[in-house]
Parts: structure tokens; sequence; C-alpha cells
């Protein structure tokens, strides 16, 4: 019962995933585009959940789904209908963008398919701690200290270069305006 | 486990990240593009996760945590450099940013 209930939550999530993607590349829309994309990282949080990913399934909704996407929601919304733009412009772009992503496709299945050797498929036990806040936040503060200081550094200087690009274009604006009132009255 | 084994989500990871391939090549909005490395860097994390659950060891998880993080400072640099575009009155258009000065 428990193996067959697993089984159809797991296919719902992952065509659920499937379908929003295409829908995050094809939808002409990028209010749209973006709402998919919350609903892909949803259904990913769940394919989380069912891989033990407690920890990563909860920063997946939390992080994505609510302050990343949000902020997307807000500029799609500020930017207004500018944000449109039809696909790429040659015929030959597109067709060769298509041809990529299927040779990608194509080596990962053919590799996953082939069982990369034997070796995908006989999991490790894990406790029922696995995934869990506390083992990774032993993890975080042992073995990968630097890379947990280092990702608050990488996200300190995100933050003050979306500042720097904020003021920056803000001070052009007011500079063309001011320019712009000097050449009026002549 | 119960469910499936960790090939099935390794073929959704190559789904999604095949997917995010071709938005990023095919469409023009850079907005778009930004959403469509998103979905690459969720497929990656999808296999992350999978292979971390397959080796019964956390650091997995731990690499895609760190990769969240780094999508979050991708994603506000990159909507700061589409709002400063937009506000400069440049076409949103990838297509035609072939200068860095320009």
């Amino acid at each position: 019962m428990g193996e067959l209930l697993t089984w159809v939550v797991w296919m719902i999530a992952a065509t659920a995933c499937v379908v929003t993607g295409v829908r995050v590349v094809i939808a002409t829309s990028p209010f749209s585009s973006a709402l998919s994309l919350i609903g892909n990282l949803a259904s990913l949080a769940v394919l989380y959940l069912l891989a033990s990913g407690e920890f990563v399934a909860a920063a997946q909704v939390l992080v994505y789904a609510g302050a990343v996407m949000v902020m997307f929601l807000f500029v799609i919304a500020y930017l207004g209908g500018h944000a449109d733009a039809p696909f790429a412009a040659h015929r030959v772009a597109q067709l060769s963008a298509v041809v990529a992503a299927l040779a990608v496709l194509a080596v990962t299945l053919v590799a996953v398919l082939l069982d990369a050797g034997g070796h995908l498929s006989d999991e490790r036990d894990v406790t029922r701690s696995f995934g869990s806040p506390a083992e990774i936040g032993r993890l975080f503060l042992t073995d990968h200290l630097l890379a947990f200081e280092i990702t608050s550094i990488v996200l300190l200087v995100a933050a003050v270069g979306g500042v720097v690009l904020g003021t920056r274009a803000r001070a052009e604006d007011e500079a063309d305006a001011a320019s712009d009132r000097a050449e009026a009255p002549a | 486990m119960t469910g499936p084994g960790i090939p099935w989500y390794l073929a959704v990871a190559a789904v999604l990240f095949s997917t995010g391939v071709t938005g990023v090549l095919l469409r023009r909005s850079p907005l778009i593009v930004l959403l469509s490395l998103e979905l690459m860097l969720n497929g990656a994390n999808l296999a992350l996760v999978g292979f971390s659950r397959l080796w019964g060891e956390l650091d997995g998880q731990v690499f895609a945590l760190a990769v969240m993080a780094v999508a979050a400072a991708e994603v506000c640099v990159g909507l700061g450099l589409i709002v400063a575009m937009s506000r400069r009155k440049l076409e949103l258009d990838v297509d035609s940013f072939t200068e860095l000065r320009g």
C-alpha cells in the first residue's frame, strides 16, 4: 500500500514538474511563465521529500517559491508589457536550440537508462534523521563551514550589487530628467 | 526505499535541465532566460538530492542548498540588470546586446 501510494504521488509530482517546466519556456507572457515556475518548484519540493530531503524541500518552498519568485513577480509587474518578447528571431536559431537541448537530454537519459553500469539501483539504507535540519546544520557547521561562510559573502556581494545597479540607474534617470528640463525652455 | 528508484529522479532531472537549455537558447526576453536558468539549476539540484539519497550521504543535499543560495544571488544581480536596462529605455531583447558598452 505504501509502495503504491509513493509511486502515485511521485508520478503526479514528476508529471506536474515536467509540464510546468515546459510551460515556463513556451508561455508567451512572463507572468504565466513565472507562475509556472512556482508550480515547478512546488512539485520539485514533493520529489525532494520522497527522496528524504526534508530540509531541502522546506528551504525550496520558503526561499525559492517564496522569496526569489516574489522578487521575480515584482520586477515583471514593474516592467509591465515591456517584458514580453517572442521567441528567437531566426528559424535556424530555434532549430539549433531544440537540437542542442535534445542532445543534452539524449546523453543523460542514455546514461541513466543504462543504469550507469549498475551503480544506480542499490540505494544505501538511511536512518530516519537523514535530511533533517539537525543533520544538515551539523554538516554546515563542521565539514562544510567554509562553503557556508563563502555562501554568506556571495549573498552579501549580490545584495550590494543589486543596490548599486539600482541607484546608478536612478542617478542616470535623474540626470536625463534634469537635462530634459534644461533643454525645454530653449 | 519505497517508490521509484534513483534513475527515475535522474530522468526527471535530465528533462528539466534540457527544458531549461531550450528556454535559454530559444527565448529573447532576459526575464524568461533567467527563469529558464532557474529550471536548469533545479534540474541539477534534483540530481544532487537523488545522488545524495543513493549514497546515503548528506553532502549532496548541502551542495543543493548552496546552489539555492547562489541562485538567489544570481537572480538578485540579474533582475537588477534587467531593471537598469529598462530604466535606460533599452529594448529588453538578449539578441540586441552585442557589445558590453553599447
